[in-house]
């Protein structure tokens, strides 16, 4: 081998390792698609609007058979007080099933804290419910494979599938996951599956009188949820746990955790 | 090699086989990686099927209006049209075979989830009339002066 022909194998050798492996891979359409897929369920609040009546507890409860009276629920709406001493005071008796029908605040172990009307500076009501993130760390941490992401978007957990180990209840940084008492497996709001597969509106959505709930589907441009979410200023719960909620709020202040 | 290493070998690669073995018997056909990935995607598929099968038990308006529809109209012009029948007649489900009659919940607890008064000047609540449940004819049911349905202030008057 002369030197001429030495420098040409060389670079032929070098510019083949150059090459990656993922330019020699083959697209898959389907891979694409379900990287980009045409629907994608995203839900809106209005704070604004929520007069925390609870009639979104309830018919959750009842469409979701999470036994009525136990102190768990898929979705729950939050009370914030803030007072003239800037102090925050939130509570959420029964996860508002019943409403809020007391002025008292429910400080826990049967115990109330009476603010008088003159110092409360602001009070308005927040519903929670499974942000279905895009990035779910409860998803991440399951160990069997219970809980997984549908190609819409929604966290499911597969009740014959779960140990009941709950990596997943301490996973989720806003805590809307809960063991079922009568099944004894993680359970959380799924966005009513079975109603928005049918074409159907979630049961909290369709129980809201002020239309403070609402869902869509972010891949359609023309879904009036989506334009709010396009183009009015929109929050997410806890942005910098990088899990891109997919629950966006309208009127979020920055007492909201 | 002696035998000594060979046979713990055979044995360990026996157990081996014999997990894959029950595996393959235990895990379901279509339990994978699916449109999510294998961080997010790992289930499975039959589940999705599983709850999509979930019976629906609030029909909403649009199916008490399939029978009632005058009701459902005339209630829907009224200052509480915007709230689902369901909210207060109690999920529809199979109705009218299955329950043949709903439980209408009248007690004062429903009315006050939107009706007791509350200070709450940055939300909505705050523009709907409220009372103190405590001092407000505390014994009575609401409905024995209000309509539900037709929850208006100068028709009560003539109660009076």
């Amino acid at each position: 081998m002369n030197r001429r022909e030495f420098l040409k194998r060389s670079i032929v050798v070098v510019a083949g390792m150059a090459l990656p492996t993922a330019a020699l891979e083959l697209i898959d359409p389907k891979k694409l698609l379900a990287a980009k897929p045409e629907l994608r369920w995203v839900f809106l609040v209005d704070t604004y609007k929520c007069v925390g009546c609870g009639f979104c507890v309830k018919a959750c409860k009842i469409e979701n058979e999470v036994p009525y009276d136990a102190n768990v629920t898929r979705t729950w709406v939050e009370r914030y007080v803030i007072t003239r001493d800037r102090k925050t005071h939130i509570d959420t008796p029964k996860g508002a099933l019943n409403g809020f029908t007391s002025r008292k605040i429910d400080i826990g172990e049967g115990h109330t804290e009476d603010i008088k009307d003159e110092d409360i500076e602001q009070s308005f009501f927040v519903p929670k419910l499974c942000n279905q993130c895009e990035n779910p760390p409860c998803v991440q941490v399951c160990p069997v494979g219970a809980t997984y992401q549908t190609a819409d978007g929604v966290v499911l957990v597969d009740r014959k599938w779960c140990i009941g180990c709950g990596y997943c209840i301490m996973g989720c940084p806003y805590g809307v996951r809960f063991f079922h008492p009568v099944y004894h497996v993680a359970e959380k709001c799924n966005f009513c599956y079975h109603r928005i597969t049918k074409g159907m509106k979630t049961a909290c959505v369709d129980a809201c009188p002020f239309s403070a709930r609402r869902i869509g589907n972010l891949r359609d441009l023309n879904d009036p949820v989506t334009k709010v979410i396009m183009t009015e200023r929109v929050a997410i719960l806890k942005e910098e746990y990088g899990t891109k909620p997919q629950v966006y709020y309208l009127g979020l202040s920055k007492e909201v955790r | 090699m002696k035998s000594h290493v060979w046979r713990p070998l055979f044995v360990a690669a026996g157990l081996v086989l014999l997990i894959l073995v029950v595996r393959t018997f235990l895990v379901p056909d279509d339990f994978g990686v699916w449109e999510r990935g294998y961080m997010y995607g790992w289930h499975r598929k039959g589940n999705e099927e599983e709850w999509k099968k979930v019976t629906v038990k609030y029909r909403t308006k649009a199916y008490c209006k399939e029978c009632h529809e005058e009701k459902v109209e005339s209630i829907g012009r009224s200052p509480h049209g915007i709230i689902q029948c369901e909210n207060c007649h109690g999920p529809a489900m199979n109705h009218p075979e299955d329950p043949p009659t709903l439980t209408i919940d009248h007690s004062r607890e429903l009315c006050l989830r939107c009706h007791a008064k509350l200070v709450t000047p940055s939300s909505g609540r705050s523009k709907i009339p409220g009372i103190d449940p405590i001092t407000h004819n505390p014994e009575a049911e609401c409905s024995l002066c209000h309509d539900p349905h037709h929850p208006n202030l100068e028709e009560l008057k003539r109660h009076e």
